[in-house]
């Protein structure tokens, strides 16, 4: 190594990295998504995925779930930081291999294709809860729900069949049983 | 029907009720209704400083060294991004200030109306939290909510954005009831069973050191008064970040000097070889740590902090007491009174090889320097500065640079909120306008902000709002020519490629003084120095003293990059022992 010419140390160790899905209640207020999104970019964590809407409407609370990489430290520090955030009422925390909590994703998927390409499809998506929303002789929109990475594999293995477009809602979770987060 | 007021009328109520003296501001076109409700509120006093930042930066001085939280009263767009770095500043420093921001009205929102911006926008990640009030009903409870988190917890700055036609617009006012004082967003339930915890390891210990920080500062005057006595009852040697300075006497000798980069010998190397540290109210940051791999490899590490963010972020510690510094060490305090178990001698005899190392240490003398007899030299210029002035109250602030590292290292402060400096964000131009600040707090204390000519010239304006409000706050400058520290860097670490580091065409600051209406002093010989600093001290006015100093002088010791605390470069009196060789002397 070279003599550093810095101020700074320079780093040294890599973590491993996990990830994880933090589910976090918010009140829904404007600039809220901001705060929360500013953070992670602010202090350089990582989003993989984000989905947001109100879920109380009378007591004004959004739910906000991330997925995020990061090291053991990186996870504690989101979370904690995420804490400190004024509008920020409770913050849950899951590892992704976590049996516990169910993680899923909705994706629409338009298909352009002769009728035998969609059929493929359609039989693909068999254990995914293919739901068709909109069919015509040459295209097909099909709703799936599964895991993230089964998305990524269904998106690529309907490609060749002609699919077109995808749109995703990025994950959300809810822990399994009778206990809700506190 | 309750009787209606304005926003701005509000916003005076608001500040009222929670006993606000000084506002920091600068008017315009967003903020004059507020600015016209004035004069019907003769409790509160309105400070015009010369530039937003300046604003900023007062409020900061005059929180730090009160307790209570700053105000600063500014206009839309530029208005705002002015005070951004002293927001970002306090942010940083978890210092106390309430922003309040004018705004284009409701309807222009968006529109690029003229000298709007997305104040809350920009200011939101160097703020706890901000506001742009867009109903005139919300205006009194988010006035309060923000003093509310700017002073609880670990302290820091918010902002309020008021759009103009929400000045204007009328609603009733519920009348305030203060609560007792909340922990905010913190937490202080720390369990007896981590005092128990804490106490047993400060039990075991044979090396043990207390590394305290700005929080004990934070956690009031009574915090210090305690740590005192915790430090006194069970003999540890106790080191200081720089914004912790003050909170320990400077001149006990339990108390090892600041640590750090520019920390001493002893201290760093205390920490290097520690069994046992405390961190009391301290970030570990990176000023502080050196080498993460290599920072005190064979301590237990305790952490004791209000945030708990601050827990485990650089340094993995093995026990973390979330809560406000006092009460952590009150109940400390109180389990070992109790106990009374023969620790106080046992662990006394037990550390007091430990305190002969240090000794040994000491005896190295790292703060020293040699003097001249024909120029004056900058620690013996801060050195003779707090000679002269010990006996009384003084308050310190300093701009960014070497002589900040000067005046941490050579003054002793001995009590809390005497100490004014900008440590986290290092910014320039800090200390003349806090001086303005600290000396509003405190009219009849000595004021004096030891600056460098180069920082001091980013917020020089400020010596016009001195003359305005009759504020004697003393300037010394330590004229070196140089940004001193950018050029201590490109000696040691860029071959002495001086890249636009020494300021041509420096004003004549003795001049300068007089132009502004306040006194100017010069001084560049040792045997004049003494006089011309009493002279300084005595004259009942706003100075600035313009010290010309050796302008090759380095601030010594310090830790180079990239090295642990045990590998220092001490100053030239050390060279022959100055064990750095091949690699290392490059960066020497």
């Amino acid at each position: 190594m070279s003599s550093p010419k810095s101020a700074y140390s320079i780093p040294t160790k890599i973590g491993k990295l996990d990830t994880h899905i933090f589910v976090v209640w918010v009140d829904n207020e404007a600039g809220v998504l901001a705060r929360v999104v500013g953070l992670f970019s602010g202090r350089g964590y990582n989003i993989e995925s984000l989905a947001v809407a109100e879920v109380d409407a009378t007591k004004n609370i959004s739910r906000i779930t991330i997925v995020t990489t990061g090291t053991p430290q990186v996870i504690d520090q989101i979370k904690l930081q995420l804490k400190k955030l004024v509008p920020v009422h409770k913050v849950a925390d899951f590892k992704r291999e976590d049996k516990k909590v169910i993680f899923k994703e909705m994706a629409l998927l338009k298909i352009v294709a002769q009728k035998k390409k969609i059929e493929k499809c359609l039989k693909e998506c068999k254990k995914f809860n293919p739901v068709i929303l909109d069919k015509t002789s040459k295209s097909i929109v099909i709703q799936i729900t599964a895991l993230r990475r089964e998305i990524d594999k269904m998106s690529k293995k309907l490609k060749p069949y002609g699919l077109t477009s995808t749109s995703r809602t990025g994950a959300i979770a809810m822990t399994r049983g009778a206990e809700t987060f506190k | 029907m309750s009787k209606l007021f304005t926003g701005a009328e509000i916003v005076f109520k608001c500040l009222e009720d929670q006993e606000v003296e000084y506002i920091f501001g600068y008017p315009g076109g967003a903020v004059l209704p507020i600015y016209d409700e004035l004069k019907n509120h003769s409790s509160i006093k309105h400070i015009l400083v010369r530039h937003e930042q300046g604003a900023g930066h007062a409020a900061e001085g005059y929180a730090r060294s009160s307790g209570k939280p700053g105000v600063v009263l500014v206009t839309s767009g530029p208005g705002a991004t002015n005070v951004v770095t002293a927001l970002t500043d306090a942010y940083m420093d978890s210092v106390p200030l309430v922003c309040i921001s004018g705004q284009v009205p409701t309807h222009l929102i968006g529109t690029d109306a003229f000298q709007e911006c997305d104040t809350t926008g920009i200011t939101r990640p160097c703020t706890k939290h901000n506001w742009l009030v867009k109903d005139v009903k919300d205006l009194s409870s988010v006035m309060h909510e923000a003093f509310k988190v700017a002073t609880t917890g670990r302290p820091g700055p918010v902002l309020i954005d008021i759009p103009k036609d929400i000045q204007f617009a009328k609603v009733s006012y519920k009348k305030f009831k203060k609560e007792k004082k909340l922990n905010g967003k913190s937490h202080n339930k720390f369990s007896q069973n981590e005092i128990d915890q804490l106490i047993n390891l400060i039990s075991n210990s044979k090396k043990p050191i207390i590394y305290t920080g700005g929080g004990v500062i934070n956690s009031g005057p009574k915090a210090s008064e305690t740590l005192k006595e915790f430090v006194r009852l069970i003999g540890f040697p106790i080191t200081s970040t720089l914004q912790g300075l003050g909170a320990f006497p400077g001149d006990d000798n339990q108390f090892i000097g600041m640590l750090g980069m520019h920390g001493t010998y002893e201290a760093n190397n205390a920490m290097h070889d520690c069994d046992l540290l405390i961190n009391i109210g301290a970030r570990f940051d990176d000023r502080i740590t050196g080498k993460i791999d290599e920072f005190s490899p064979k301590s237990k590490k305790v952490h004791i902090d209000i945030d708990p963010s601050s827990i485990n972020k650089i340094i993995k510690v093995d026990l973390a007491i979330v809560g406000d510094v006092n009460e952590v060490i009150k109940s400390a305090i109180k389990k070992i009174n109790k106990k009374q178990n023969g620790l106080k001698i046992s662990n006394k005899q037990k550390i007091s090889k430990w305190w002969e190392q240090i000794q040994k240490w000491r005896t190295k003398d790292s703060l020293g320097f040699i003097n001249s007899d024909k120029d004056i030299k900058p620690q013996h210029a801060v050195k003779r500065l707090y000679e002269l002035t010990k006996n009384q109250d003084t308050f310190i602030t300093t701009e960014v640079g070497q002589h900040q590292m000067w005046a941490a290292q050579h003054y002793k402060f001995n009590k809390p909120n005497r100490w004014m400096t900008s440590g986290g964000l290092g910014t320039m131009g800090y200390g003349l306008p806090a001086a303005v600040g600290v000396q509003i707090a405190h009219p009849d204390k000595l004021v004096i902000d030891i600056a460098g000519e180069a920082s001091v010239l980013m917020t020089m304006q400020e010596m016009s709002t001195a003359v305005q409000y009759n504020l004697p706050i003393k300037i010394f400058i330590l004229n070196n020519q140089y940004m001193g520290m950018v050029r201590q860097w490109q000696e040691l670490l860029h071959e002495k490629n001086y890249s636009e580091s020494y300021s041509e065409a420096l004003p004549d600051f003795v001049k300068l003084a007089e132009a502004y209406g306040c006194k100017g002093i010069k001084a560049d010989n040792p045997q004049e120095l003494d006089d011309k600093i009493k002279e300084m001290i005595d004259y009942k006015g706003p100075v600035i003293f313009d010290c010309h100093v050796d302008p090759n002088e380095n601030c010594f010791p310090m830790i180079p990059s990239g090295k642990p605390h045990n590998q220092m470069i001490l100053g030239p009196n050390d060279k022959m022992e100055n064990k750095i060789t091949g690699k290392g002397k490059s960066l020497v």
